[in-house]
């Protein structure tokens, strides 16, 4: 036991000398979280926006004051000539161009119509289609307003309440997919990079004629790893929860049991990991394309999971981080207990133990 | 000069010679990007709802008959009972709770108006909004409907209507993948370029070769650009088969000059392989610099603008893009592809990304040490 | 013995600091054109920090030290041109073929075709390994490494090859081809300054120098080394000069 321990210290020794990927590994987090909380906002605000106003009436002119008094447009120009709009939008600063119709207030007061072509640049398609939403919706409200005098005689009023997130903060999203990255980072990415490095130096033949078993050489090799993903699991939930102001409603004693079994299960990736490579340039790239790049996108982290395509549906079953965010979500943001989480808990469980096991048999594969 | 083609040589019989090496340069990256196109929508589909309905009048069954004809929502399960909706909705089994009140009906024909309460699954803002934005069209049509069933029962009035249509270009059906190809093809690029490259020097370091090399009068610049060229022709090689890959399964429209476009792209992994370089000259072990490039790479992406719009971020962060090449490539692969912009539409971003590439190697040739 | 008068290498008060810890304390040595000079001491006296000095990877913290007339503070390009350098651990690519690995450093050393494939040949032929040339490196024997690491630190004819252990781990068999290797060299006018801690091997160079603990605590030929301390053999000379520290 004394002999794992000094092991276990020399391990740490091996990180904590090691200035720069220290402060990378606090720092990424920190980084991550400031730049969702701050920077990423899938909501618009000051979009680009020409207008062609051919009538310039005080139909057309209340209506475009009306989107420019709202934060969410900003007016780079008036389009004179309404061939233009293609060398507009390739300039690649316009994002919707406002098309009002000729003589629009005389065809509103007489015809009781009028119309407005909202142009945009769907080159990118979620902006664009959300700029038109936000300009539709802010037309109907004039639409609205001019009418005030007849109002509608039958009206069905739709009274939403935003539960579990009444001010629709983001940081509700993000600090769970944030946690489940950095843990994957830390626990599957570093733990498989620095067992490969033992064997593409040579020091891992070493370490396996001394007399650790091979299980204390592995453990000795996680350890270090499992106390700093611990480090930033909760430096995670405290920057949300002060910050943010992300809740925990539920127990964070299971928080943190759940946070260890994800620490354990991305350990044992990264474990499986560096028994199938033999370099740590491949222990990187299999673990970046592998568990990063799906769990950004495929855990349900930025896109939600219900709108991909039935088959991403399917593959995002395997994806462990996904019950992971699920798991924490439903714990810190609706309290809920063991008794609502057992399921996704089983499969991390089920998953944990499916890579170590796979992991023990190629290792020994390997030793024979 | 030949001396730099005697490293290239060495250098690509390295790389080949490595069998992992080509699955990783070009499967990998390919499934991925086959995959992950499909993840970036904001589009909703199948939102699950819930009714209470406690009414079970007509309107409120052709109300909720109109939410299930929309292709954005699909009707769970109805009950009586909110304590049971809501108890769905903490189990994720619906997003959504429609709650019609029991005097719905006669309140509606009796007082002209009467509310719904949406309870929306709010703890992603984003997808709740676009939630509460369907559903509150859906209701907005539906009044439309009533009013126009029930015009004997009330008096028809003259209202101002405008009218808005919406016309996108570039990509008319909104279609999400070939908006998403572009930018998930640039991190595939940058990734294998910049950790490659980034890799590559310091491997030499942890293996010992690089004092070998240091006691020959090569020169640094020589010494750079022999790590540097074959992953900067690797990854240019790769953008060719990812965009072939996109034409032939996706069709992704290539409306600019690909010239200008490969132009662009072999300046700005002129400056991300710089970066990775530099990184490598100051770390000693390939996990340092993977952290630190991985750092880096992370917070490029995330700040560009690829998931979400740039104007919404705040100004300075909008500021601290400037230094950001990413976004640079980004946005030129968007417009190229797409829009067909052409070279003079570009000219600052070439401007920049031209500084950005020889600030980025001459960091690495004065940081890489042959003498310490 | 041959006369050697000319100097190749000149280390006037060599002081190399980390820190504190001081690894060359004020060395002063020569070495003369074409002799084989041995650096001998134990593991830790500073052996490898002075010849990486020496070879222009590292700067000395003072001292005035010239090789093969350039100095190491201003002129370690044109150094490098003139030497050849076998380090301590293993650095040829072991992922490269033995032909590949001679072209790559003929090539750097800015060698003309021609003559890469004509050194590769006849480094080949003495080394009785014309059927490996195709051979990745990593498949090869240690003590063959070895001696193929030597080839290639001498292929561009360099005035001074600097050999940091390098017959670190191989058989007795393999370390006397390797000193009949250096015999050869040293024979055609290539000077050899090597380290070992093999004392037996120190019995074979023209003149060597013993380091304990950062400082050169003798410097003479063997055979006048032996006699001032009157003993047999040079490792006996060595453990009296560590055993007086």
């Amino acid at each position: 036991m004394k002999r794992f321990w000094s092991f276990v210290i020399k391990e740490f020794y091996h990180i904590f000398r090691d200035r720069k990927t220290l402060l990378i590994l606090f720092g990424l987090p920190v980084t991550l979280i400031l730049i969702f909380g701050y920077v990423i906002r899938s909501e618009i605000k000051d979009a680009n926006i020409a207008i062609y106003d051919p009538s310039k009436d005080e139909i057309t002119k209340d209506i475009s004051n009306k989107l420019l008094a709202s934060d969410y447009f900003n007016l780079v120009e008036n389009v004179q000539n309404i061939q233009e709009i293609d060398d507009i939008f390739k300039k690649g600063v316009v994002r919707e161009i406002i098309v009002f119709e000729s003589d629009f207030a005389r065809k509103l007061e007489q015809n009781g119509e009028a119309s407005i072509q909202l142009i945009a640049d769907a080159s990118d398609a979620n902006t664009a289609n959300l700029v038109v939403n936000y300009t539709r919706a802010i037309i109907f409200d004039y639409m609205n307003e001019l009418n005030r005098n007849n109002p509608n005689p039958l009206q069905i009023l739709a009274e939403p309440r935003m539960v579990y997130n009444e001010e629709m903060k983001g940081a509700y999203m993000f600090v769970p997919g944030t946690m489940a990255l950095i843990l994957m980072l830390v626990s599957a990415l570093m733990t498989s990079i620095s067992i490969v490095r033992e064997k593409e130096m040579g020091t891992m033949e070493v370490l396996l004629v001394s007399p650790l078993k091979p299980a204390q050489i592995i453990l000795g090799k996680v350890t270090p790893y499992v106390t700093l993903s611990l480090i930033n699991a909760v430096t995670i939930i405290l920057l949300g929860y002060f910050v943010f102001g992300v809740p925990i409603h539920g127990s964070v004693f299971l928080l943190l049991a759940e946070c260890m079994l994800f620490i354990l299960l991305a350990l044992s990736l990264g474990l499986l990991i560096s028994t199938l490579t033999s370099s740590q340039r491949a222990a990187m790239f299999i673990s970046l394309f592998s568990l990063m790049l799906p769990t950004i996108l495929l855990s349900g982290f930025i896109f939600p999971v219900e709108n991909m395509p039935e088959i991403l549906q399917w593959l995002s079953v395997i994806v462990p981080p996904k019950y992971f965010i699920i798991i924490i979500k439903d714990i810190m943001l609706k309290g809920v207990g063991m008794s609502f989480v057992w399921k996704e808990t089983l499969v991390l469980i089920g998953m944990t133990t499916i890579f170590i096991l796979l992991s023990i048999r190629k290792f020994k594969i390997r030793l024979d | 000069m030949r001396t730099i083609l005697f490293i290239l040589q060495k250098e690509f019989i390295q790389i080949f010679r490595n069998k992992t090496m080509l699955p990783i340069i070009f499967i990998m990256p390919l499934v991925q990007m086959l995959v992950l196109v499909y993840t970036a929508t904001l589009e909703m589909k199948n939102i699950e709802v819930v009714v209470v309905d406690r009414d079970l009048s007509q309107t409120s069954r052709e109300l909720t008959a109109k939410f299930d004809g929309s292709e954005f929502f699909i009707i769970r399960g109805s009950t009586f009972d909110l304590k049971e909706a809501e108890d769905m909705l903490r189990e994720n089994k619906a997003d959504l709770i429609i709650n019609i009140p029991d005097d719905f009906e006669r309140q509606l024909f009796r007082e002209g108006n009467v509310k719904v309460q949406l309870q929306i699954n709010a703890i992603n803002a984003t997808a709740a909004g676009l939630t509460n934005a369907y559903a509150t069209s859906i209701i907005a049509d539906f009044n439309r409907h009533i009013i126009t069933e029930s015009i004997n029962m009330v008096k028809p009035v003259q209202m101002k209507k405008i009218n808005v249509a919406s016309s996108f270009w570039y990509n008319p059906e909104l279609n999400y993948k070939i908006y998403m190809l572009p930018g998930i093809l640039v991190i595939l690029v940058t990734i294998i370029g910049m950790f490659l490259t980034a890799l590559n020097l310091v491997r030499e370091k942890e293996m010992g070769t690089i004092e070998q090399i240091n006691v020959t009068p090569i020169k640094k610049y020589q010494f750079i650009a022999g790590k540097l060229i074959p992953f900067w022709i690797i990854a240019l090689f790769e953008l060719a088969f990812g965009l072939t890959i996109g034409k032939v399964i996706f069709d992704i429209p290539m409306e600019g000059n690909l010239l200008v476009l490969f132009a662009f792209a072999a300046i700005y992994l002129l400056a991300m392989l710089g970066l990775g370089l530099f990184i490598s000259t100051f770390s000693s072990t390939q996990q340092q610099v993977m952290f630190i490039a991985f750092f880096f790479f992370l917070t490029f992406v995330m700040m560009s603008g690829i998931f979400t719009p740039v104007e919404s971020m705040p100004e300075w962060a909008q500021k601290v893009n400037v230094v950001n090449p990413f976004a640079y490539f980004i946005k030129v692969n968007r417009m190229n592809l797409l829009k067909g912009s052409g070279f003079w539409d570009f000219r600052q971003e070439f401007l920049a990304l031209g500084i950005y590439a020889i600030a980025a190697l001459s960091l690495a040739v004065w940081k890489y040490r042959k003498v310490v | 013995m041959r006369n050697y008068t000319e100097n190749i290498i000149e280390a006037e008060n060599l002081v190399k600091k980390f820190g504190d810890f001081t690894a060359n304390d004020r060395l002063n040595f020569q070495v003369k054109k074409g002799e084989i000079f041995g650096f001998l001491g134990a593991n830790g006296a500073g052996k490898t920090t002075a010849i990486k000095i020496l070879c222009g990877l590292w700067l000395p913290t003072s001292g005035n030290i010239k090789v093969a007339g350039f100095d190491v503070y201003k002129q370690r390009e044109k150094i490098k041109r003139n030497i050849g350098y076998m380090s301590q651990k293993f650095s040829l690519y072991e992922d490269l073929t033995v032909k590949e690995n001679f072209r790559f450093y003929g090539g750097i050393y800015r060698m003309r075709s021609g003559d890469i494939r004509e050194k590769t040949g006849f480094f080949l032929k003495k080394l009785d390994l014309e059927k490996s040339g195709d051979t990745v490196l990593s498949s090869i024997p240690l003590g063959w490494k070895q001696k193929l690491a030597f080839s290639i630190a001498i292929m561009h004819d360099p005035k001074i090859v600097f050999l940091d252990e390098p017959t670190g781990g191989v058989d007795p068999v393999t370390r006397r081809q390797f000193w009949d290797m250096i015999y050869e060299t040293a024979h055609n006018g290539i000077t050899v300054f090597v380290t070992t801690h093999y004392m037996d091997e120190a019995e074979y160079c023209d003149r060597v120098s013993i380091m304990v603990d950062g400082k050169i605590e003798a410097l003479d030929t063997p055979g006048n080394l032996k006699e001032k301390f009157r003993v047999e053999s040079m490792n006996e000379v060595f453990i009296k000069l560590a055993r007086k520290k």
